[in-house]
């Protein structure tokens, strides 16, 4: 059957707004990157669009030379890597115990884990329970209390509960305990489960900012997050001013008349974008996938 | 009579059916996999639920919660009094139902467009562009649309004045007419992309028979979308759509605390969240704040509840 004219309408429109859509996504990144290479002073005339017109590495020099900024990626960097391997470690072997069905008061244990998806204690009991433990200020702030995710269980769990049952049982007659299976059978079985959900836990690391500005009052263990969204803030609440950056980067700032504050926070927002752009072509076809693991749970 | 108990105490061991601490120890390897981290779950969630009876005492900090007077409904009444009550809620409201309204149609519409597409480049390539906003923080986001927002070179406002709309820039993130809108178009452009490959994949599943018996009896490639793709994937739109409304409430801050950081607009940006972050995080009010947010937890469950009571009803539970 050919296309009636109404279809045919209908395909250019899908077209039209599929178009307009990508457009408007991939715009402002790129105009952030242009702007990053574009000589400030530049910038603020005004027109820079798509492509640096006085192009610079300026903006990039400043942001690699404040100790400040390259002190909090490298907390970012340090905090995704530990933050996620021990996540996924831990989430893991809980739930591998979860997943055997002989395993006393498995049935409590769930009930345990599903009510916390449902009830929490809130913003301020959790802040008072953190300051009690001491954690506050600490690096293991962001790590300890996000070691056990139990969505991320449930999802491990599945997993485990529908690998074959010879493999663990033959892994058994030859010796190997619960400990042994899970580490020589099992989590080399899992690779797609992993990198899935190690995926979106780097990603939560990394993207994380709200929580390490409540729990951290030093601003020089921020992530590189929480100090670029204090940069960012400052340059609204008053349009000039390096705001959170060190005192020796505003000092290049003001000696530089070239620089802005804008050029300076978008080369520092693609800094801390590049990571996740590095990574995101390789990493594509494990979220859908996990995306998928997950809503069939739901 | 002996020999039938000892048999009997044989068997249970063989079985591995004796008395309960027996049976725990026998298998302390895998209870140990699983205690750590129901200690963990147990400190860092259940701990702060207890926490909540704060909201029932006058906390000073430095005094311990069994020595602060229990006050019980103070906090609570003296919210609903506020003048801002009317304020926060209404926006609560407001923001939460505009993202709700427009946020998730918007990846389910996108999902039968792309599924129109017959160019798989054409596809992929859109699907990439819109996935990429979900693994961005909202800092970074926020720091985008204020840049294309900006009063000086702006793009948005440079376009609009190209087109000749407006004579002169509009401060659009400190206007607080503009603050809905902008907040929800964000939310949508954030998730649409990725929200719609859930969609996708129902699509995916449903039969292409059933396309090809509808084409040849005469089916525009409009009314398939509306009479078989759409149907097919309604199951999937009905639990995402209760998963939607029983967090309606808690549909992020993240993106208000970023994007309203103008205090000028704060009559229509303040919504429950981001109140109890400015009255106990920023003003030390820590009793008056869990009380907030304990109202909020309160609301929040009632509507799980209404939402999974619809669902029920239509057939499709959530548990």
């Amino acid at each position: 059957m050919k296309d009636t004219l109404g279809d045919r309408i209908m395909v250019i429109f899908i077209y039209a707004f599929l178009i307009v859509l990508a457009v408007s996504t991939l715009y402002p990144f790129l105009n952030a990157v242009a702007v990053s290479f574009n000589q400030g002073i530049d910038t603020s005339k005004g027109g820079v669009t798509l492509w640096p017109r006085v192009f610079t590495l300026e903006n990039y020099k400043v942001v690699f030379k404040d100790d400040r900024l390259m002190s909090g990626f490298l907390i970012s960097v340090l905090r995704t890597v530990v933050g996620t391997a021990s996540a996924i470690l831990c989430t893991a072997i809980f739930s591998y115990g979860m997943s055997k069905k002989e395993l006393m008061g498995r049935k409590y244990y769930m009930i345990m884990c599903i009510i916390t998806m449902y009830f929490g204690g809130g913003l301020i009991p959790s802040f008072m329970l953190i300051r009690n433990l001491g954690m506050m200020n600490s690096f293991w702030v962001f790590i300890i209390p996000s070691l056990i995710g139990v969505w991320n269980m449930i999802i491990f769990r599945t997993f485990f509960q529908g690998l074959p049952n010879g493999l663990e049982e033959s892994a058994k007659i030859d010796g190997c305990g619960n400990w042994g299976t899970l580490f020589r059978i099992v989590l080399p079985l899992s690779g797609p489960v992993i990198a899935t959900l190690a995926l979106f836990t780097a990603v939560y690391h990394w993207n994380e900012w709200f929580y390490a500005g409540i729990y951290i009052s030093d601003q020089n263990k921020y992530p590189i997050q929480t100090i670029l969204r204090q940069i960012l803030l400052s340059n609204i609440v008053s349009e000039q001013g390096g705001g959170g950056l060190d005192s020796s980067s505003l000092a290049h700032l003001q000696r530089a008349k070239t620089i802005t504050s804008k050029s300076l926070s978008m080369a520092t927002m693609i800094v801390a974008t590049l990571p996740i752009i590095c990574v995101y072509p390789f990493v594509q076809k494990y979220f859908v996938k996990g995306v998928l693991v997950g809503s069939l749970k739901e | 009579m002996a020999q039938l108990s000892v048999k009997k105490s044989l068997e249970s061991s063989v079985r591995g059916k004796p008395n309960g601490f027996t049976r725990f120890f026998r298998q302390i390897d895998l209870q140990l996999m699983v205690i750590p981290a129901l200690i963990l779950i147990f400190i860092f969630s259940y701990i702060p639920m207890y926490g909540i009876l704060m909201a029932f005492q006058d906390y000073k900090i430095g005094r311990s919660f069994s020595s602060s007077p229990w006050v019980g409904f103070k906090h609570f009444s003296y919210f609903f009094n506020s003048p801002e009550f009317g304020i926060v809620m209404r926006n609560t409201i407001v923001i939460s139902f505009l993202k709700f309204l427009i946020g998730f149609p918007a990846p389910v519409i996108l999902a039968l467009m792309l599924n129109e597409v017959r160019k798989m480049a054409f596809k992929r390539i859109v699907q990439t562009i819109t996935y990429l906003p979900h693994f961005m923080s909202w800092v970074i986001l926020g720091g985008l649309v204020s840049a294309m927002l900006a009063v000086d070179n702006g793009s948005v406002n440079m376009l609009l004045e190209k087109l000749s709309f407006i004579d002169k820039p509009i401060n659009f993130l400190s206007l607080p007419q503009y603050f809905w809108g902008i907040l929800v178009t964000t939310n949508v452009w954030k998730e649409i992309g990725f929200g719609s490959i859930v969609y996708l994949a129902a699509i995916a599943g449903v039969d292409p028979n059933t396309y090809e018996a509808a084409s040849i009896d005469g089916a525009s490639r409009f009314k398939q979308i509306y009479l078989i793709t759409l149907p097919s994937i309604m199951p999937v739109v009905v639990i995402f759509m209760i998963l939607a409304i029983g967090n309606l409430l808690s549909a992020g801050f993240e993106d208000i605390l970023i994007l309203a950081a103008n205090p000028a607009i704060r009559d229509v940006s303040d919504v429950l969240d981001t109140y109890v972050v400015r009255v106990g995080i920023d003003n030390y009010r820590y009793s008056y704040a869990t009380a907030v947010g304990v109202f909020k937890a309160v609301v929040s469950v009632g509507l799980l509840s209404m939402a999974n009571f619809i669902a029920r009803r239509s057939g499709n539970s959530l548990w």
